[in-house]
């Protein structure tokens, strides 16, 4: 029973073309009684990456660990690839918030990088020697090669981004779930994961990202999900983030300060 | 040096030596062998953030102790039974541990006056508890003091050889769940995303720290037996940045400490063994306080000073290269300058200082274009204006700003 799912190693074999990556109906989830999220219902697009805007306390990181099984919901369903997430966990790679763990634990770069791998493995298990192959390689497509021995606690903000971003990478999923990679990192660091993100775009695999930033929103991704506790609109970017929408999630309180997107700027 | 110090001494090396009889090498090594579970088991209590949550589950396996002893003589157990008062240690102390739990849920109660509450009153309960069995004439209740500051010199060879046998199941679960234990200490969100039960690998760690705690109470006593569970990673963590090399360290230091602190209590009369190991444990941090490299005291307090006069060396080039023919130098830089054979006396730059500012100067202005245009981008490690801005600063950094210096 402790054995995580380790047999499906090619996973492209067992995936229906004709169910969307990530579908959902329903989902609700609450806090001491009052509900974070509010029926929502959601099916990711074909191709194009996806970012779930949406005012402080929206519900947008409950929105993926509610998808991941990380909080217990009060309702609704959640399919991965048609599937139930039990049965799909290892099509599914998790990026949470840098802000979530102690970077002075006591590991490197490339132990961290290393754990994208466990999933595969399985519990009670040792890496492989392809599964150390395929995390250097993910280092290196970070751009990390060179640190891979420093401790986690000695990189730069951008660097720590990279590494989550790395053991995503290592998961080799089909479906990303991404909690503001884009927080707090320098420009570099910024078009360094953007073209990780196009990467895996085109080789169809999907990914949703939680997204803060509403000027970036049209120019790093393709379509929107915009929360506010329930589902506000959702589709392409520049259709989806119009003021009245806008409006909706932010209300006139927390628009002040907040600048609209280029795209909902455009005649 | 007094007659009866040598002779202490003297027996301290002959138990250390292991020539203090088949019984007493026994529970030494029995011991030893908690340690080194004690120091493994105790880097993930460490880690976790668990030591106060520990210390208040050992006080309150008191009650349980001194209850498990009156259950067990009113049934008619003639000698104390370490299984039966071990099993009444760990109920008391779970639900000390539950309680706690209990009271964080409380409006304005935080969790450290949970635990301080928690680990006072039922501390409390089992010092009056005791005091009242101690008067009691039964057989057997003189040993129950010990639970309170070990003593290992009591056990029987069969209690301790239980015991070492606990110990290596304790360290031997760690071993194989290592990979397991690290990740969810580290990020439990990403393992639980991984679909791992997560709670249940939690408990365990938990659980195994309970499991060190009590099968510990009877040779270090429930007063220190968090230390020997938290002090050996703490001492490791000076020396090591890799997880798995400071619960190596760790089982080393606690079997160390182990290992002479029962030795002492054979040696030394009325040495309380918990002492002797807390106090073992206690000198292995104390040197990586000072000593390690990198984290310790000295170590810290040296590279904070190479930093100043490195830096105060470059902006001195730096001066040197504008063309500065003898640019200021505070006395103690001076001294620096000339014995580096950097300026001569009169505090003009050497053949040497002309060739190395320009390298200086322009390392400088690296660092500084970094350090202004993108901060967040500069490696915590690196130090500013000190280490080659070409070989610890990020390429991509270099590449934005090194045609702007240039």
């Amino acid at each position: 029973m402790l054995q995580a799912a380790g047999v499906n190693r090619d996973m492209t074999a067992s995936i229906d073309p004709a169910s969307p990556a990530l579908s959902v109906r329903d989902l609700t989830v609450a806090y001491q009684g009052r509900p974070a999220l509010w029926s929502v219902d959601y099916t990711t697009p074909q191709s194009g990456l996806v970012a779930i805007v949406g005012p402080n306390g929206a519900g947008k990181s409950t929105f993926i660990k509610a998808c991941l099984g990380l909080v217990p919901t009060l309702s609704g369903e959640v399919k991965i690839f048609g599937e139930r997430l039990a049965r799909a966990r290892n099509k599914v790679g998790y990026v949470p918030q840098r802000g979530s763990v102690d970077w002075d634990f006591p590991v490197s770069a490339l132990d961290v990088i290393a754990m994208g791998r466990y999933g595969h493995v399985g519990i009670g298990r040792r890496l492989a020697r392809a599964d150390r192959e395929a995390a250097l390689s993910a280092l290196a497509q970070v751009g990390l090669a060179d640190l891979a021995q420093r401790q986690i606690g000695e990189l730069s903000g951008g660097q720590q981004q990279r590494v989550f971003l790395a053991r995503a990478l290592a998961q080799d999923s089909q479906l990303y779930f991404m909690d503001e990679p884009f927080a707090g990192v320098d420009a570099v660091t910024e078009q360094a994961i953007l073209d990780l993100l196009h990467k895996l775009d085109r080789e169809q695999r999907t990914v949703v990202c939680v997204h803060h930033d509403l000027q970036t929103v049209a120019d790093f991704f393709d379509h929107v999900l915009l929360l506010n506790r329930t589902k506000i609109a959702e589709g392409p970017v520049a259709s989806t983030l119009t003021p009245e929408n806008l409006e909706r999630a932010y209300g006139g309180r927390t628009m002040q300060g907040v600048a609209l997107p280029r795209a909902a700027a455009r005649p | 040096m007094s007659l009866a110090l040598s002779e202490a001494l003297a027996r301290l090396i002959a138990v250390l030596t292991l020539q203090a009889g088949y019984n007493a090498n026994t529970v030494i090594a029995g011991t030893a062998v908690l340690g080194a579970a004690a120091g493994v088991v105790g880097t993930f209590v460490f880690l976790r953030g668990r030591a106060l949550i520990s210390d208040a589950l050992s006080h309150a396996t008191l009650p349980g102790i001194v209850l498990a002893f009156l259950a067990g003589t009113a049934i008619g157990i003639e000698t104390r039974s370490l299984p039966l008062l071990l099993a009444g240690a760990t109920a008391t102390g779970l639900i000390g541990v539950a309680l706690m739990h209990a009271l964080t849920r409380l409006p304005r109660v935080t969790e450290d006056s949970a635990i301080g509450a928690v680990l006072g009153s039922f501390f409390g309960l089992g010092v009056v508890l005791l005091s009242y069995v101690q008067n009691l004439p039964l057989a057997g209740q003189a040993g129950l003091h010990h639970f309170l500051l070990g003593q290992a010199a009591a056990m029987a060879r069969s209690e301790a050889i239980t015991i070492a046998l606990l110990a290596a199941f304790a360290l031997a679960v760690v071993l194989y769940f290592f990979k397991e234990f690290r990740l969810v200490a580290f990020d439990r969100d990403f393992a639980a995303g991984l679909g791992w039960p997560v709670a249940r690998i939690d408990l365990a760690m938990g659980g195994l720290g309970v499991a060190v705690t009590v099968i510990g109470l009877q040779t270090v006593g429930l007063v220190m037996i968090v230390a020997l569970l938290v002090v050996p990673p703490v001492a490791a963590r000076f020396w090591s940045n890799d997880v798995r090399t400071v619960a190596l360290l760790a089982g080393i230091f606690g079997a160390l400490s182990a290992y002479t602190g029962a030795a002492a209590s054979y040696a030394l009369s009325d040495m309380p063994t918990g002492a002797a190991i807390v106090l073992a444990a206690g000198m292995f941090a104390i040197t990586g306080l000072l000593f390690a490299p990198r984290r310790g005291v000295i170590g810290v307090a040296l590279a904070a000073l190479r930093f100043r006069l490195g830096l105060a060396r470059v902006r001195w080039l730096a001066r040197v290269a504008a063309a500065e023919a003898a640019p200021h130098a505070d006395p103690w830089l001076r001294l620096y300058l000339r014995a580096t054979g950097l300026s001569d006396a009169s505090g003009r730059p050497s053949a040497r200082a002309l060739r190395e500012a320009p390298e200086a100067a322009r390392n400088l202005s690296l660092w500084l274009a970094a350090i202004t245009r993108r901060p967040e981008a500069v490696p915590a490690g690196a130090r500013f204006g000190v280490d080659a801005a070409t070989e610890v600063l990020p390429r991509d950094l270099l590449n934005e700003i090194e045609g702007r210096v240039a």
